[in-house]
Parts: C-alpha cells; sequence; structure tokens
C-alpha cells in the first residue's frame, strides 16, 4: 500500500472520508426508516418515529461534526482526563439514577433527552489513552506501563461493564489496540493475546448462563432464547442474492424483535440480499481503510493514536455487530455504526468522525 | 509532541490488515448464509410468515352394489371473525344473533375476541351460510365446508360407519376405506406479521383440494332394508336384546347385507339408540354406551356357535372317513364321554338313526360320536385347516378373534363339547365364512364389502382383489354336505325354513350364552340356496329371545321370510 506518497495540501480535510460518512449516513437512515416503520406503527402509532428521533440526533451529530472537524484536535487531548472524569461520573450516575429498557439500566434522561453515557465512554477512552500514551516521558513502554495504563481503564470499564458487557469489551479492544499501536514490541502481545484468551474462557466458565449463550450460538434452533438469532438468521437466508427488495422484508414485522436494534444488518440483508450486504460491508471497509490513511498521515502521535483508536472502534463495532447477526459469534448486543437506532450513539460517532476530519487536515 | 514514528504507521497497517480480514471473512460468511443456505433459511422464513387454511376435500362417496348412494356429502359452511379487520362490531353481533341463532353473549364474546381468525359456528346451512355472505361484513369470513351425510340414516350404520369433524372415519367401512375416501384436503395460504395480521398486499396462494375416490360396495341396499325390516320385527317379536343377520355370497364373499338391529342414525352417531338419557351419565360412561352401540355383532363380537357348528365336525369327519351318510347310530338321550354324561337336546333320546338322520335330528350324541372318532389331533387339524384359527379378513375393522382352546388343553370332554359347538367362541362372519368353504367346494373365500374404487365421474381406478384359498374340503365332500344340509331344512330341524320349489340347505342352533346360570340364548340358523351351487348365504342370530327360543322354530323362519322375497330379486332360481 502506497500511502506514504500519497500528497495533501495542508488545512483541507479528508474528503473521502466525509464522503463515506455521509453516505453510511444517509444509507443508515433508509435502512433505519424501513425498518422501524413496522415497531413505529405498532407501538407508537407513527411509522416514523424512531426515524424522527434517529433524524434529530444525526442533524445534531452532523453539526458537531462540522464544529468538532474544525477545532484543532490537541485541544480535545489535552482535555481528556477531564473528559474521562466525567464519563466515569456519568457511567456511575446511570447506575445509580438510570432509566431501564429491556432489562438494562443504559439511560440518563434529561428532560426529553435521553442519553446513553456508554457511548460517551468510548469517546473519552480513545481521547484518554492517547493523553495517556503521548504523555509518558519514557520512549520504551516496557509490560509492567502496558499494565498501568491498562489499570487506569479498569474504573470505566467496570462501571460500564456492569450493564454494557459488550461496550466494556469494545473499551478493552479500544485499550489494547491503542497500545499495541504505540508501543514497538510485538512479542508481548502474543503473550497479551494468550492471556486474553485464558481470561475469556475462566470469564466464562464463571456463570452458567454465559456458557449458556455457547450453546445457543452452536444450535440456536434448538433453545427459545436462540430466537433472536434465528429469527436473524432466517432474514439473512430468504435475502437471496438480490434481496426482497427495499422496505419488503417480512421478518422486520415482528419476528426479529426490535429489528432496528442490533439486527438491523438482517434485516438489510433480506431487504437488498446479498450485493446490498457486500456492498455495506465494503463501505466500512472504506471508511476503516480510509481512518487507516488518516492515523498513518498524522503529523504527530496524538493525531495518528487518535485516528487509529477511531479506526479501532468503528473496526471492532462492525465486526463484532455483523459476526453475531450472522451467529459467527455467540450473541451480544453491539450496535452496528451509523445504522442501528439509538441517538447517542450516532451523535458521538459522528463526533469521532469529526476528530479524524480534524486530525487530516 | 512526539512523532507518528513508522513504527507507529506499520502497526496501524497491521490493525487495519487485521481488520480487512476479519470483514472478508464475514463476506464470506454472508456468501454462505445467503446463497448456500438461503434455500433452507428462506424456507423456514416462509413457514413461519405463512398462515394456512384448510379447505376440505369433498370425501368420496360409498355406492352400494346397484349404484345407490350410501353416503354423500353435503355443503355446509363455517362462519368465522377476523378481529382485525371488523369494521362495525356491533352490527356483526346482531346478525350472527339473527342468523345463527346463538346468544348474544355467545356472539359478543367471538367477535370481541382479540385473535388471528374465530371460528363462530361451523355445519351452518349453505342457505345461512349465504345469507351472511350477502350481509358484506368486513372481517366476517364464510368457508364452504362439507359435512357427511347418511341419506338411508340407519341403513348398515355399523357397515358404513361415520366420520369425525375433522373429515376422518371413526368406525365401518369409513375407517377401513379412509385412504381411499380422504381426499387430500387443499390450503388457502395468507402470509401474516408477528402477531397473525394478514398482509393483504400479498395476496393468497391456493392449494386446490383434490377430492377423495367413490367406494362401491357388494352390500345391496334393498336386501339390506328388507333383511333390517325382517331383524326389527323378529327383534320385537321375540322381546329380543338385538338381532344380526348377514347375507353372503359363499362362491366369492361378497356381502349382500349385514344387519345388526338396533342400528343408530348415522347422522347423529351420538345419540344414544336405546333412548338412555345421556344427562346423567358421565363422559366416560357415555362413551362406552356410544362405543358399545357402534358394534358390530357379526364381526366384532363373538359367540359359541352351538349347532351350526355340527356343519364342521360333519365336513371333518367325513373328510376323514371316519363317518358316512348311511353309519347307524343310537342316542340314548346322553353320551357319557370320561365321567360326565352329556345330554342330547331330546332327552327321550332319538334312538337308532343313521348319520343324515342324526344331523337331521341335530342330535349331540351323533357329533360327539365322530368328533371322538376323530381325535383331538385330527379334529384340531381340521379346525386350523378350514381356516377357524384365523380372521377371515374382512374389510371392517376390529373383527374379533376365535377363542380356542390350546389344543394341549383339549381332553375328551373339551373335544366333545367343540363337536357339537360348544366351549369355544367364533364370530358369525367366521361361521359363515367357513361353512361357505364347505359348501362351495372347498374354496375358503375372503368375506367382503369393498368392491370397486372410482373417480367422481365414476371411471374405474381399482377393483379390490381378494385372497381365496382352495381345497379346504374336496368337491365330493363339499356336494355331500350340502345333501346333508338340504334334507335338514326339507325334512329335518330347519323345516322352517324350507320354501316350495327352491333346494335350501341349512342347520339351526340354539346356543346358551355365558354364564349358564343366567339361562340366555342365542337362537340362529344358517341357510344357503340352491344347494347344487350355492349362490347366497345367509345367517340369522336372535340374542336373548324371550319365549321360545329353539333356532329352528324362530330364527329359520327369517331366513325363510327374506329369502321368498329376496331370491326372485336376485334372480337366483331352483
Amino acid at each position: 500500500m502506497q500511502v506514504e506518497n500519497e500528497k495533501r495540501p495542508k488545512g483541507c480535510m479528508d474528503e473521502i472520508l466525509l464522503i463515506l460518512v455521509l453516505l453510511l449516513v444517509v444509507c443508515g437512515l433508509i435502512f433505519l426508516f424501513s425498518t422501524s416503520a413496522y415497531n413505529g406503527r405498532v407501538k407508537f402509532h407513527d411509522p416514523a418515529y424512531y426515524f424522527k428521533k434517529q433524524l434529530f440526533a444525526t442533524a445534531l451529530g452532523m453539526m458537531g461534526m462540522y464544529v468538532i472537524s474544525n477545532i484543532d484536535y490537541h485541544i480535545f487531548v489535552r482535555l481528556a482526563p477531564f473528559l474521562y472524569l466525567v464519563s466515569l461520573g456519568l457511567s456511575l450516575a446511570v447506575l445509580l439514577f438510570g432509566d431501564e429498557y429491556n432489562g438494562s439500566r443504559r439511560w440518563l434522561s434529561l428532560g426529553p433527552l435521553s442519553f446513553q453515557p456508554s457511548e460517551f465512554a468510548k469517546v473519552a477512552v480513545i481521547l484518554f489513552l492517547t493523553f495517556i500514551l503521548t504523555g509518558s516521558k519514557k520512549k520504551q513502554q516496557g509490560l509492567l506501563q502496558m499494565a498501568g495504563t491498562m489499570l487506569l481503564l479498569l474504573p470505566v470499564v467496570g462501571l460500564v461493564g456492569t450493564n454494557n458487557l459488550s461496550t466494556a469489551v469494545i473499551i478493552l479492544g479500544i485499550g489494547v489496540l491503542l497500545i499495541f499501536i504505540s508501543n514497538p514490541g510485538y512479542l508481548p502481545f502474543v503473550g497479551i493475546g494468550v492471556l486474553g484468551v485464558v481470561f475469556i474462557g475462566i470469564f466464562l466458565g464463571m456463570a452458567s448462563y454465559r456458557l449458556e449463550r455457547i450453546a445457543i450460538w452452536r444450535n440456536p434452533e434448538a433453545y427459545e432464547k436462540g430466537f433472536q438469532t434465528i429469527q436473524g438468521l432466517y432474514a439473512i437466508g430468504s435475502g437471496g442474492i438480490f434481496g426482497k427488495g427495499l422496505g419488503n422484508s417480512l421478518q422486520k414485522l415482528g419476528f426479529v424483535p426490535e429489528a432496528q436494534n442490533d439486527m438491523i444488518f438482517s434485516i438489510i440483508c433480506e431487504e437488498t440480499g446479498l450485493t446490498g450486504a457486500i456492498l455495506v460491508i465494503g463501505i466500512f471497509g472504506l471508511l476503516i481503510w480510509r481512518l487507516m490513511v488518516i492515523a498513518v498521515h498524522a503529523k504527530d502521535l496524538e493525531g495518528a493514536l487518535l485516528a487509529g483508536g477511531i479506526m479501532g472502534h468503528m473496526a471492532l463495532q462492525v465486526i463484532l455487530n455483523i459476526a453475531v447477526v450472522t451467529n459467527t459469534i455467540p450473541n451480544t448486543g453491539i450496535t452496528l455504526p451509523f445504522i442501528s437506532y439509538g441517538g447517542t450513539s450516532v451523535l458521538f460517532l459522528l463526533g469521532e468522525m469529526g476528530l479524524a476530519l480534524s486530525v487530516s487536515r | 509532541m512526539k512523532k507518528n514514528r513508522t513504527y507507529h504507521k506499520k502497526k496501524t497497517v497491521i490493525v487495519f490488515l487485521g481488520c480487512a480480514l476479519l470483514l472478508i471473512g464475514l463476506m464470506g460468511r454472508m456468501v454462505y448464509l445467503m446463497v448456500i443456505r438461503s434455500d433452507y433459511y428462506a424456507k423456514k422464513a416462509e413457514e413461519l410468515h405463512q398462515r394456512e387454511r384448510d379447505i376440505k376435500a369433498a370425501r368420496g362417496r360409498i355406492l352400494d352394489a346397484k349404484g345407490e348412494i350410501l353416503a354423500d356429502n353435503k355443503a355446509v359452511c363455517t362462519v368465522s371473525v377476523i378481529h382485525s379487520q371488523i369494521k362495525e362490531p356491533e352490527k356483526i353481533i346482531a346478525m350472527l344473533q339473527k342468523e345463527l341463532g346463538i346468544t348474544e353473549e355467545t356472539a359478543r364474546k367471538r367477535v370481541e375476541k382479540v385473535s388471528a381468525i374465530e371460528r363462530v359456528k361451523t355445519n351452518v346451512e349453505k342457505a345461512i351460510g349465504d345469507k351472511i355472505r350477502a350481509y358484506g361484513f368486513a372481517g366476517v369470513k364464510v368457508d364452504e365446508d362439507f359435512k357427511r351425510y347418511y341419506p338411508y340414516n340407519e341403513l348398515a350404520s355399523k357397515v358404513l360407519g361415520f366420520t369425525g369433524g375433522d373429515n376422518q372415519g371413526i368406525i365401518g367401512l369409513e375407517v377401513y376405506y379412509d385412504k381411499v375416501l380422504k381426499g387430500i384436503d387443499g390450503k388457502i395460504l395468507t402470509t401474516t406479521d408477528a402477531r397473525g395480521v394478514e398482509i393483504t398486499e400479498l395476496g393468497e396462494g391456493r392449494v386446490d383440494p383434490v377430492p377423495g375416490y367413490d367406494l362401491q360396495i357388494s352390500l345391496d341396499k334393498n336386501i339390506q332394508m328388507y333383511a333390517q325390516q325382517a331383524a326389527l320385527k323378529v327383534m320385537e317379536e321375540k322381546q329380543a336384546d338385538a338381532v344380526s343377520i348377514l347375507f353372503m355370497n359363499p362362491q366369492n364373499g361378497e356381502i349382500y347385507a349385514d344387519v345388526n338391529v338396533p342400528e343408530f342414525n348415522l347422522n347423529e352417531p351420538f345419540t344414544l339408540n336405546t333412548g338412555a338419557d345421556p344427562e346423567g351419565m358421565t363422559a366416560q360412561e357415555r362413551q362406552n354406551a356410544c362405543n358399545q352401540m357402534w358394534r358390530n355383532l357379526t364381526i366384532n363380537d363373538t359367540y359359541e356357535p352351538g349347532s351350526t357348528f355340527k356343519i364342521i365336525t360333519m365336513a371333518a369327519g367325513l373328510s376323514e372317513g371316519v363317518v358316512s351318510k348311511e353309519d347307524q347310530f343310537s342316542c340314548p338321550g346322553f353320551k357319557i364321554v370320561e365321567d360326565r354324561r352329556i345330554h342330547c337336546h331330546k332327552r327321550a333320546g332319538h334312538g337308532a338313526e343313521s348319520f343324515v338322520q342324526g344331523a337331521m335330528n341335530s342330535c349331540n350324541p351323533v357329533f360327539i360320536e365322530v368328533g371322538l372318532r376323530l381325535g383331538v389331533d385330527n379334529y384340531y387339524k381340521y379346525f386350523k385347516k378350514f381356516g377357524l384359527l384365523k380372521k377371515t379378513g374382512i374389510d371392517l375393522p376390529g373383527e374379533a378373534a376365535t377363542i380356542m382352546h390350546k389344543k394341549s388343553n383339549i381332553g375328551q370332554v373339551e373335544l366333545a363339547t367343540i363337536s357339537f359347538g360348544q366351549s369355544f367362541q367364533i364370530t358369525p362372519i367366521q361361521l359363515a365364512t367357513t361353512v361357505s368353504a364347505i359348501i362351495n367346494g372347498g374354496n375358503r373365500v375372503t368375506p367382503h364389502f369393498g368392491v370397486r374404487v372410482t373417480d367422481q365421474e365414476g371411471n374405474l381406478i381399482k377393483t379390490f382383489k381378494y385372497p381365496v384359498e382352495k381345497g379346504v374340503v374336496t368337491e365330493q365332500i363339499s356336494a355331500e354336505v350340502r345333501e346333508i344340509l338340504e334334507k335338514v331344512v326339507s325334512e329335518g330341524s330347519g323345516k322352517n325354513a324350507f320354501i316350495e320349489g327352491r333346494t335350501i340347505g341349512g342347520k339351526t342352533a340354539t346356543s346358551q350364552t355365558l354364564p349358564r346360570s343366567a339361562h340366555k340364548y342365542i337362537s340362529s340358523f344358517l341357510g344357503f340356496t340352491p344347494t347344487d351351487s350355492p349362490q347366497i348365504l345367509g345367517i340369522c342370530l336372535i340374542h336373548d329371545p324371550q319365549g321360545i327360543y329353539y333356532g329352528g322354530t324362530i330364527a329359520a323362519p327369517v331366513i325363510r321370510d327374506i329369502y321368498e322375497n329376496i331370491l326372485p330379486y336376485m334372480g337366483i332360481a331352483g
């Protein structure tokens, strides 16, 4: 890949990334409207209920992205410790005063608006790690320092993980990726990888309901709790190569529960077929590639780590979501960036894109 | 400010490549799910989305030997309401109340119930169904349906049987030929969302039903009807519990009539024919009473055949050569076997008599003697050879098996009683079939009703073939038995069955039922005609007659009376 040779005038943001983001946002809104219309009609007597809320958040996010892209990202990096503390506070607040929805306490209400602190925590962690990793004096980082850096993440991982294990896993993943990028070594990471596997094994073994998830994953049709997974597979499978056409999904009619959330990709598959599914994955691939290009071309380590962290965040969420929907890995609640329903998510994702655009200048 | 070093860039690229690899892997997974597994999941999803409503297939008719319809279908309607489509609930409730004669409460319950489709009433007359459809209310569905209908109500009820609500045979020929008659139900397929609400834009799919085939049986409505009248008459005269009359063709096993009075109304198969009040019964008692009412006594129940079974002893004795027509016997009114004194029905004794005379007198000591001459081994051999140990294979469900001693348990006393038809049990159809084989020249035919299967236009689909076992007795023995049995009717105990100008062979019987202390009898007569080549064989059984209970006195005239009327109709001479 000849990324080193690309020349761009300074001060001009990365247009390709912007175009990709806009494309995803527009496609996301269309898919969301198509998918959520039935649930909106059934639950709120308004087919556009979810769409309107998402549109509002997207508009807000677009403005945010524009503003952030025009601000020097070093300011955010300097603010990182403060932002990290705020995110800790919010995560604690949600545990104490949060709204429960579908059995999880993840939302903070502020009048008519509700807010999911875990989405903010992911951005805060990217900024905070960039701050820590660029702030350390020593050039070479040993295992101890790495462990220390990870320890700094533990409070937020613990707080978020109480209610939202999947997001905690993504935060940990972002942490590992950023430390990997910032560290010249390779060997320690093999060790970390092995440790990670052992840790996951113990973690799964500790609670039987997690082992049950594995059993469901292996044979979803045999378990009642495999319902969501199997409905997603029915949707994906019935899409075929060209799909049933936009708006023609049958599985979104209450068969896939809350189709506009985590499982939205299965409805995209049903309506647009393999063609649409590959295209969507392709666009995400290009977005991740563009974020990599920005990271590689960043003029300092702050920028590189910021863009790298955002890339990692985006990649982890896309890969995990699609892997879950296709029952490649056991079920865990991870949303598909820009497409799944969720105002906070789209707001902060657009904010992250603003940061990346700022780095690209 | 730290520099973005080469190793940082290198590692970023590695992370990207790792991610790209995973994404490509997921694309592969998509191809697997959406191309290779697509059909499987699509089919599963379709099953999930489609709601089926069955369209009943018209059940095949049952026709008698002359083509008269014995079981038919009547168009009826099922009225249902679809909650989500109802626009004027109050008007619909009022309409249902008026047209279906149901209470407002019931109508309201159906209309207001939140369900995909709620059945209001089934088996509604077609005229009423059409009327309801003409109202044109949204959310009211009138589906056409068939109901089994038996034009002759009670006629041959225990032969034809009836069907249940799901168009499935419950007893009789309706069960035995269910596969032939049933046809294949059609389907109306609609697509619904997860709550069961139909998605009207997608329309309805339809799989048309395939009607069942018609079954033609050997039973003749006119013979059956005449026999039924005769049976009812004698049942009333003798205040009997039940009367069974069976006519069959001894040459090929076709059954012309199988009457078991009291019959029951096939159009009301759950209404007891005894007039008992079902209100006071538990569900179990009611079911038992129905099961009892549905029994076909000629097939589902066994009895001690009594003297009619002497035909078998006769055929065995003549075949084995241990007795001939001219052999002389002497009857003192009893015979001592081992330490038992077994009485003849004539206590004074028949005195000196030939074997033929013994048969005409239905003399027990004569047949005990023949049985003893045969011995256990030979008797058992013929019992088996004549086919008495296996079922006849008649095409009705629930044929009862013979209840017979184990060969090792048969002593001289048992052998003596078997010889005149006691101490074991067979079904009337078994007796008729076995005697048929003895008198038709030795061919044990399979008694049956089913003759052929046709489609609704009358095109032949299948003609049934039934097994025949040849050589049960020789032609010569068969002729001798016919000759003796003709004498029984013309000059002996069966003389009440004699018709001037016809040759009728037969045998009477009076069997006591168990327990003996109850003093209940089954009077019976078995008769066939013409004796040189029998075309019809009939058997009449009168269960627990009051007053005179001798088969020769009360059962033989029944067969004679029927023969007098049906033989000209059937064109049987001699």
